[in-house]
Formats: structure tokens, sequence, C-alpha cells
């Protein structure tokens, strides 16, 4: 079986002609130059082009695939990771760190009293190494909280 | 007598109180991310950079410390080779091959104290090669117009795809995609917006860092949730340290010869370290014969891929500082930081702020004595770091990312972009596409298309002009032949793969 390999090909490929189509888009500007502002980038997808055509006709054996549930774990894991990204704001530092750092190590080794101790010991470590030693603006609780 | 009055230059910047403690913490820092399984110099150095520049701390102090970091790293790595078999990254994979040999026969501690020995003599040769090539090879970078940057770029992904990959297609596709990724954004002469999507946050183009952050170290994480964190424990014990005298004597032309062969790979721009080591691993395993046991735990197989691997990463920086095209995954990471920091690699730079560079050089002679000092009696202290469970440390590494990238810019968008950088990184290294292609295709994108438009600027559009000097004709065969070369020689080289217990 060499399905993923020619999976990733027909992906370039579908992105060279996109990028390809796009770069056909961009706008001219007075400013102009001999070669402007759209060979390298139609360079670029055609090449890219080539690769994915290699690998749809010359694929490499698959690689080894996680199981359905490792899949599962990793897809928790980019949950947690973007919901981390856009909680840090809202909720300052802290709280999200010890509950996105507990649900990574949970994933990495599912035991839960290390991962709640981990989530607490990066939480509150890496705040005071952030706020206290290299001196970052951190906000530590939710802003709201404390008015 | 100009090296000497630009070395005292350089050390009365490096030996000011400040720089002199900077080296050591990063020496210290880099020896323990180098240990650590799961990170490697380029995203240790990867994920200092965003937290180094909110430290403000000047140019000069800034490249020291990271630097420092690198060099470290390059020594730290060969002690999760020696105990645990598993390479802390690409370059010290040839160090697993006779070092955790050697530890299973109980001879641990000769093989840390000896490869430290032999990083030590690769670091200090491959510093000593740069102070003295550098300077030089930035003198024939004056020649070099937009042609010859052009073939020099293209040289630098040709090589990285031929030489230092299995697959040229996926070399090739992603130093594609990283130059696709560095095309988003405004165009720096038209000024017109590309690929954006009517994407405001894209208009300033994909940030780089946020882009090897995601590659390198969100990546990471995606591999130890698949491998539950296993293997990561200590195999064989480590008892005493004493100095094998008798190996190091017999290995003292090895660490030589090694030093020359990893230094001359580690210039060839887009090479690297890994090739360094490599080979200085075959080429004495050739030149042993049958006279050694070169697998089975032979000294000379732990003491050559070390001095090939250290001089291989000073190697690298030649052409970083000189030219801007970095040698390896590293030194482009260290790019990244020559570029955050607002300095641009190249004859100029020696020219103008010959500070930066012969602080920087006179400080990397001084870390290799720090490191020795750190990598041979005190290397007890560094195999401790070794017991941090992977499930302390990858959570710790993502967080620490954050912030680093989150002080950056402040955007969310920076964020989710990073995470998402971090699970194409993911696919794409399982795949065995390599990323370290990417992250110079981001890097080199620009410069590589403005130099192609200023050449036919100057030539008003005259293809040929491309190869109308010597220099940009011999970088354009070097970099088709490094490309097409390994196609026919790799079914004689192959490169050993990762013993298994």
């Amino acid at each position: 079986m060499m399905k993923s390999d020619r999976i990733l090909g027909l992906v370039a490929i579908v992105v060279a002609l996109a990028f390809f189509a796009s770069a056909l888009q961009i706008q001219t500007s007075f400013l102009a130059d001999p070669l402007g502002s759209k060979p390298f980038p139609i360079a670029i997808s055609v090449v890219t082009l080539m690769c994915g055509l290699v690998m749809v006709f010359r694929p490499e054996p698959d690689p080894e695939w996680p199981s359905l549930r490792t899949f599962g774990a990793l897809a928790i894991a980019l949950v947690v990771l973007v919901g981390y990204a856009y909680s840090l704001k809202p909720f300052g530092f802290i709280l999200p760190t010890v509950i996105a750092s507990a649900v990574l190590s949970y994933q990495i080794s599912p035991r839960p009293l290390p991962a709640v101790l981990t989530g607490l010991g990066l939480g509150g470590g890496l705040y005071v190494i952030f706020k206290y030693v290299l001196k970052l603006g951190l906000v530590g609780w939710p802003p709201t909280l404390f008015g | 007598m100009d090296l000497l009055s630009n070395l005292s230059l350089g050390f009365s910047i490096a030996l000011s109180p400040e720089t002199l403690i900077l080296a050591v913490i990063g020496c210290f820092v880099g020896t323990i991310i180098g240990a650590l399984p799961g990170l490697g110099p380029a995203n240790g150095v990867a994920i200092l950079i965003p937290l180094v520049f909110t430290m403000k701390l000047d140019a000069t102090s800034s490249l020291v410390l990271l630097t420092s970091v690198y060099y470290g790293a390059m020594y730290g790595g060969r002690i999760s080779s020696i105990l645990l078999n598993i390479p802390g990254d690409e370059p010290a994979l040839m160090t697993t091959l006779d070092g955790y040999p050697m530890a299973k026969q109980g001879r641990a501690g000769d093989a840390l104290v000896l490869s430290g020995v032999a990083s030590f003599v690769g670091g200090l040769l491959a510093t000593i090669g740069l102070m003295l090539l550098a300077p030089l090879l930035a003198r024939v970078a004056y020649f070099f117009g937009p042609a010859e940057y052009f073939a020099l770029y293209l040289l630098a992904f040709c090589t990285l795809g031929g030489v230092a990959s299995k697959n040229q297609a996926k070399a090739a596709l992603a130093a594609m995609i990283g130059l696709g990724i560095s095309m988003i954004g405004l165009d720096n002469t038209s000024g017109m917006p590309r690929f954006t999507g009517g994407n405001m946050e894209l208009a300033d183009g994909v940030d780089f860092l946020v882009a090897i952050v995601g590659l390198f170290a969100i990546a990471e994480v995606f591999f130890f949730i698949e491998s539950h964190g296993k293997n990561t424990a200590i195999g064989v014990k480590l008892d005493k340290i004493t100095i094998p005298v008798r190996d190091i004597i017999n290995s003292f032309w090895v660490m030589i010869r090694s030093s020359f062969v990893g230094f001359f790979a580690g210039v060839l721009p887009g090479a690297g370290a890994s090739l360094g080591s490599f080979l200085a691993y075959s080429s004495e395993k050739a030149f042993a014969g049958k006279s050694g046991e070169f697998g089975e735990g032979d000294p000379r197989g732990v003491a050559a891929p070390e001095a090939g691997n250290n001089a291989a990463a000073g190697g690298a920086l030649v052409p970083m500082l000189t030219l801007g095209v970095p040698g390896s995954g590293t030194t482009a990471v260290l790019l990244a930081l020559l570029m955050t920091l607002n300095i641009t690699p190249g004859p100029l730079l020696f020219a103008e702020r010959p500070e930066v560079v012969w602080g920087l050089i006179a400080s990397l002679l001084i870390a290799n004595f720090v490191l020795l000092i750190m990598n041979v009696p005190l290397v007890k202290i560094f195999v401790k770091v070794l017991s941090v469970p992977a499930w302390v440390l990858l959570p710790g590494v993502t967080m620490i990312s954050f912030v680093g990238i989150y002080s950056l810019s402040g955007s969310y968008f920076d964020l989710v972009l990073m995470v998402a950088f971090g699970a194409m990184g993911y696919f794409l290294r399982k795949l065995d596409v390599p990323t370290v292609p990417i992250i110079l295709g981001i890097l080199l994108g620009n410069n590589m298309e403005d130099s192609l438009r200023r050449a036919m600027v100057i030539s008003d559009g005259e293809w040929t002009y491309m190869f109308s000097s010597n220099i940009s004709i011999v970088l354009w065969v070097a970099a088709i032949g490094g490309f097409v070369a390994p196609l026919f020689l790799r079914r004689f080289i192959r490169k050993p793969e990762l013993i298994t217990d």
C-alpha cells in the first residue's frame, strides 16, 4: 500500500494549481520591473506540481500511522492548543496553562494525578519565571476577576 | 595582522562580565536542551528567540547567548545518544551507532568523556576555521551580484534536497512549501498584496518565528503523544566518570581528520551538521578497515561523528555570516535570529559591524572551553536532566512556545497559525518530508525573488545574465550536480538506520 504518498502528491497538485490561479490574479502596480510579481510564484507552483506528480507516480511505502484512538488523542491535543491560544487573553495566563498542560501531559502519559500535578506546577512555575525572572508583562489572572 | 586586531576587539567584547555570563548561561542551557530527548538545537534555539527578544538584550548579547546555546546543544546531543540510544537531533544519530553499544558494555562514562573531548576538538578547530575562512569568504562575497545570489540560494536548496535528504521530490516539495509561504504578504517591489486572501493579518507575511516554533517545537508534542513518551527511560547505568586516556590518545588523529571533514561539510550551504557527522563517521569506518569494530562500540566511532558534527556546526556559521545562506537547520534558525535583530548577514556585516562578528567569534572560542568543563567533569549534572519525564517536558516546552510567540505579537492569529504549523509539521514528518527546507524557504524566499528581479532589472530582462559570471556558472553547476548526483550515488551510499535493542 502506498496511499499516503499518493494522497500527499494529490494535495500538492491541488495546492499548486490553486497557487497558480492565485498568482495570475496578483494585481500589478505602476512600479513595474521587467520580471514583475507573478513569474516567481508561478515557477513555485510549477515545481510544486512536478513534485506532486512524482509522488503520485513514484510513491514510497506508507509510514506507520497511529491507531484511530491515538488520532483521537492527537485531535484532542489540537483542540486544546487552539483553545489555549484563544483563552490566554480573557482568562489570564495561569488558569488556561494549568488546564492545557494537564491535558497534554495526560495525553502523553495517561495517569491523572501526575498530569494534574504537572499542570499545577507548570502553570505556577512558568508564571513565576516569566513574570519575575524574565520580567515579561504577563497577566496572571482573568482581568475582570480582581477588577 | 588584521586578524589579531580583530580578535582583540572580539575579546574585549566577549570578556566583558555581562557577555561572559551570557555565554556561560547559553552553554549551560544549550547542553540541557541538547541532552533532552525531543529537544534539539534547532527547536531549542527557536523557542528561545522570542524570549530573548523580549528580554531586550542588544544584538551582540543576544547573538552570543543563542549561539552559545547552539554550540551547547551540539555538545549535549551526545548525552541522550549514548545513554538512551535516542539522538537528540539528526546529526547525533551517528553517535548512537557506537556510543550506545559502548554504554551497554559498561563504558558509558568513557564514551561520554571521549565524545566530550571530541566535541571540543571539533568545535575549537571549526571556530578557528571560521575565524580564518569567514573574512576571506566575506571578501569574495563582494563580487556577488544578484545573479550570483540567486544561484547561491538555489544551491542551498539543491544541496539540502539532494545531499541531505532521502527523496528529492519530497525535499523539493518542502522547499516549495517554504518559498510559497514566503510569497504571502506585500510584494517588496510593487507593494501589492499577494496570496493574502484579503486577510489583514497576512499582509505582513507569515512571521518565520511562528513557522519555526510550530514546525519544530509544537510538532514534537504530537510525536510524543503518538508514542506516549515511551523509550525515554535510561537504558544503561552510569557509574564513575574516569578519563579514558588511551582512547583519547588513540583517537586523536580521528578527531583531527573528522573535524576537517565536518567543517567543510558544514561550510557547504544547505548541507550542514548531519552530513558532517555522517561523512566523518563513514570515512573513519572506511579508514579503519577491518581493524575497527565500528557499530559494536568502537571508541573511534564515537569520536569521529562528535568531532565531525561539532566542526560542522562551526562551519555552518561561515556561509550564514558571510553570505546569509545557512548551512543547516539550526543555522537557519540563527539566521532568523539575525533577521529579527535587524542584522543583515553578508560582507557588509564584517566591514560595518566588526564588533558583532568578532565578539561572536571570541565568545565561541570561550564557549568551547566552558563547554569542555561542563561536559567532561560536570557531565553527571546533565545526565540527571534525562530523568525529566516527557509528560512534564513537552507540555512545558509547548507553554513556553506559546508565551514566546504571544509576547512577540500579542495576536491570537499567530498562535493559531503556530498550532497549524505544528499539525502540518507532524503530518509532513510522518510522510518523510523534511521540514528544514520549509524554514529555509520561508527565510530566503523574498531575498531569492528580489535577487532574481534585481538581476532582471540590471540586464533589462535578458535571462542569460543569470549565467554571465564564472561564479554563477560554478554555483549553477554545483546546484544541479548536488541535486541530481545523489540519485545515482544513493545505490552505493546508504545512511545507517538507528540500531534497536
